[in-house]
């Protein structure tokens, strides 16, 4: 008998720990795995793997934090980031445009970023106040038309650095610019780890620690307490006296310049601003990314933000050459896909269950 | 003999939410032809009643209930609307349930179209898909419309309609179903305009004298004693009165509503001299835009460190005031609180003046319900008045201060006993009671000067009950903090307030000591009754 009550005791903590940590969570997180331990059998450096996803977690976890505010305060997963890409890559090609170089290029750039993510941002958020209910729906759309209103603008705007702009014409920006002796791996250079194989890029980790930092103690002033109030119960914080549609406001704010900042950091290690299409496709890994750290619409923390960052981007960089090497097709943008919108679609079948 | 049974007969009915008892031993029965008047303040458990007697789905989600009723002597066991349908049960629900975008005659015979002949595709795919007999469809409609008797345009769409033809196709639709037996009307009247209501009671009348039992809820007691042949006065889930409306009158029905029994509860009589005390909150023609509870015309002055009441029926207002001054919904007139004027539609301001508020509604404003008890209690205090917070770089940074806030926290879960599992545990894990005793955790960590409280004791049980009065007596006592306290429990505001002021339509109908009789409060309440009757005259 004794021994049948202790059984089910271990089978009721390994199903509660499975219903805390979630079916998918822990699919991906085998699967990553299993990757990496079939990784030798097809020579596959697991050292250079490691380095790779290190680098690719650099790159794009700013990106993923930037979703964390808006999911505090209610406004739900921001499809909305392409803005925010939009003013990080105005503030990397202005930086250049105006010729700086260098460190101070990269320094440059976040200044017009902030700046103009504020302005977004600003206007973002006074639209998706009026949308209520709706927000994840208007942020998409919002992201589409922003990007395509930016394809006109790319070429309209008299943008004349050699560096930037086409060949023949001498207007109008190309759609790869590269950073080369402007800020080209201005962090991940930075106190750069190399030991044999493994390389970690120490200055893209610390500049992902500062904002992390910074967000994880915003969450712990006043203001950021009334966000994440807003965001559990807007009446509630309504009769508190919170000024529930400006705290939303600052939401998106801080949203938006964090994805123009994610951008820079992922373009100093990319080497490449891209621009025309290129913030389009940027919203939904890091949406996915998230997920699958174990935010849910309405709840996220930092070690969300790192957990799922690099699960997926473990997944991202595994599978294509764990695949290639073992079955000789590529199918790694096909998992990459499921696993990317099949997390989506899950986070969002739950958002009822949640409330 | 076979004639003397009962249309409706119904047995020890019992029900309770997951422990909650909301109805007790429900005993009565109904004759044929006869109309059956059902009265109770909101939360007596009416509602909860006829979902039984109708099959609705969630009384079998939340375990079903207790005890039996029989239809024409039959015991029925319904397990969806659909059995008790076809058993001859109709229900008109408070809100519509109509297809705002089809015709009155679409809507009367929904799903109950009559045929053509069957056609090519019928004969494939079965008589789903027989093609529909728009002529017959109007006649049975025109039928139904005829039969209650009111000038319906059987092609209008729903959409166009006013409210009260919409209420007549609701009900023309019940009638339209053959066998109908027992038609439930719940506050059909609250929608219609008062012709419009003569005209329902009218046909209400015509219909049990064609032999259909009507069970008729509503709030407007004149109604009542005008078409209802029976009146059962529901109170805390059980059947206080079972009256003979040619023996009763509107006074004895508002009694047994209002009063738990009729020399039950001895008013407050430590008879503290309200009169000398200096006003603390002057209201002067407020207006208050709560839907449901409307407030037209209200003025009071609120003495300092008075508990005042404030009471009335459901829907007459009482609810709107203090959501009205605490800025949840928008308000107009003048307040003014220790010589200042309070900013309406500003809930920063009053809290930061010393304006605290427990809202009726727990779920939806009064809690975090995903957050922690810490979270619940600290917040509103937090933000308002700078309090549990750290300043950083010389106050450029206010840092949540964690300890002060568990300490503020276990404090107010020992004072008001509220049981959990630490402070830490989700608001949502508590039971009603308990959540009250958040809530009002909240508003004493902001230490108000004047606490508005609503209906503080809804929905909890009786130990929590008695220990939520405790602490707002506590509160004013030892804090002197004015206390204005609205419940539809007038027992409840006779046994602490000093005065209470009854609301009618929006209006102080009268403010009495709390140890004036309950007939008094009775008499009070009732001109509800005598002024729509006035209305309905003119």
């Amino acid at each position: 008998m004794k021994k049948e009550i202790a059984q089910s005791s271990v089978k009721e903590k390994i199903k509660g720990f499975i219903d805390s940590f979630g079916w998918p969570r822990l699919i991906i997180a085998g699967f990553l795995l299993l990757l990496f331990l079939v990784a030798p059998l097809g020579g596959i450096s697991i050292l250079t793997s490691i380095s790779d996803v290190l680098m690719r977690f650099g790159m794009n976890s700013i990106m993923v934090l930037a979703m964390v505010p808006m999911i505090h305060s209610g406004c739900g997963l921001n499809f909305g980031l392409p803005l925010g890409i939009i003013s990080g890559l105005l503030g990397g090609t202005l930086s250049m445009q105006f010729g700086f170089t260098g460190g101070v290029s990269f320094l440059v750039a976040i200044l017009i970023t902030v700046f103009f993510g504020t302005l977004f941002g600003w206007a973002y958020g006074v639209l998706l106040n009026k949308v209520k209910g709706g927000e994840m729906m208007i942020a998409t759309y919002v992201g589409y038309a922003a990007v395509s209103f930016m394809c006109i603008m790319w070429l309209l705007l008299p943008y004349s650095n050699p560096q930037m702009v086409w060949g023949y014409k001498g207007t109008g920006l190309r759609t790869t610019i590269s950073t080369e002796g402007y800020y080209l791996h201005i962090l991940s250079d930075f106190l750069k780890i190399k030991i044999g194989n493994l390389e970690i890029p120490t200055g893209a980790l610390l500049f992902f620690a500062f904002f992390a930092f910074l967000m994880w103690a915003f969450l712990h002033t006043k203001t950021g307490t009334a966000m994440t109030a807003v965001g559990s119960n807007p009446t509630f914080a309504k009769a508190s006296g919170i000024n529930v549609d400006r705290t939303r406001t600052l939401s998106v704010i801080m949203s938006t310049v964090l994805g123009g900042i994610g951008i820079l950091a992922y373009q100093q290690a990319f080497g490449f601003i891209q621009l025309y299409m290129g913030p389009f496709y940027m919203a939904l890994p890091a949406v996915s990314a998230i997920l699958i750290g174990g935010a849910s619409v309405n709840k996220a923390s930092i070690p969300n933000v790192i957990i799922g960052t690099l699960l997926f981007q473990g997944i991202v960089t595994m599978t294509p050459s764990v695949m290639n090497s073992l079955i000789h097709t590529d199918m790694s943008e096909v998992i990459r896909i499921i696993a990317s919108n099949g997390m989506i679609l899950y986070a969002l079948t739950r958002k009822s269950e949640a409330k | 003999m076979d004639n003397m049974t009962p249309v409706l007969e119904v047995k020890n009915i019992s029900k309770d939410f997951f422990g909650n008892q909301v109805l007790k031993n429900i005993n009565f029965s109904m004759e044929k032809g006869e109309i059956l008047g059902l009265v109770g303040e909101n939360g007596a458990g009416k509602s909860t009643l006829m979902k039984i007697l109708f099959g609705m789905n969630e009384i079998a989600e939340t375990g079903g209930y207790g005890g039996s009723f029989f239809l024409d002597g039959k015991e029925a066991k319904f397990t969806s609307p659909f059995d008790a349908l076809d058993a001859g049960i109709g229900m008109v629900h408070q809100e519509f349930s109509l297809l705002p975008d089809f015709t009155t005659t679409e809507n009367i015979v929904l799903n109950r179209e009559d045929r053509k002949k069957s056609s090519v595709l019928s004969d494939i795919f079965g008589n789903r898909l027989d093609t529909i007999d728009r002529k017959a469809m109007e006649k049975n409609a025109i039928e139904a419309i005829n039969k209650l008797g009111v000038d319906l345009d059987e092609d209008m769409l729903v959409s166009q309609m006013p409210v009260g033809h919409k209420e007549f196709t609701e009900i023309s639709r019940e009638l339209s179903r053959v066998g109908m037996k027992l038609l439930i009307l719940d506050e059909p009247t609250a929608v219609l305009t008062e012709s419009e209501a003569e005209t329902l009671l009218m046909t209400m009348k015509k219909l049990s004298r064609g032999g259909i039992s009507i069970i008729f809820i509503t709030h407007r007691l004149h109604e009542i004693m005008e078409v209802c042949d029976k009146i059962l006065v529901m109170r805390d889930g059980v059947i206080v009165s079972n009256l003979d409306k040619d023996k009763t009158s509107i006074p004895e029905i508002t009694k047994a509503m209002v009063g738990r029994e009729v020399k039950g509860g001895e008013g407050n009589k430590e008879g503290r001299d309200i009169e000398k005390l200096p006003d603390v909150m002057k209201i002067e023609h407020l207006w208050v835009n709560m839907p449901g509870e409307i407030v037209r015309d209200f003025s009071i002055s609120v003495k300092k460190g008075e508990i005042l009441g404030i009471g009335g029926l459901a829907g007459q207002g009482k609810l709107g005031i203090p959501n009205g001054i605490m800025g949840l919904y928008p308000a107009g007139g003048k307040v003014t609180f220790e010589d200042k004027e309070v900013k309406l539609n500003n809930p920063d301001w009053c809290i930061k003046n010393g304006l605290a508020f427990v809202s009726e509604d727990r779920r939806g404003v009064g809690l975090l319900l995903d957050e922690s008890l810490e979270w619940n209690v600290t917040f509103t205090a937090m933000q308002a008045q700078n309090k549990y917070l750290k300043p950083i770089l010389g106050g450029l940074i206010k840092w949540r201060d964690q300890k002060a806030i568990e300490e503020a926290t276990n404090k107010y879960i020992k004072e008001l006993q509220i049981k959990c599992t630490s402070s830490k545990q989700k608001a949502k894990a508590l039971s009603g009671g308990n959540q009250q005793k958040v809530c009002l955790a909240k508003a004493f960590a902001l230490e108000p000067k004047l606490l508005f409280v609503s209906e503080p004791t809804r929905g909890i049980d009786v130990g929590a009950k008695a220990l939520v009065l405790e602490a707002l007596k506590k509160a004013n006592k030892e804090n002197g903090t004015t206390i204005v306290m609205v419940s539809s429990e007038l027992e409840e505001l006779r046994s602490i307030c000093d005065r209470i002021a009854i609301i009618t339509d929006g209006k102080v109908e009268g403010i009495l000591p709390a140890s004036s009789s309950s007939e008094e409060f009775g008499a009070l309440m009732i001109s509800a009754g005598k002024a729509l009757k006035k209305e309905t005259e003119k």
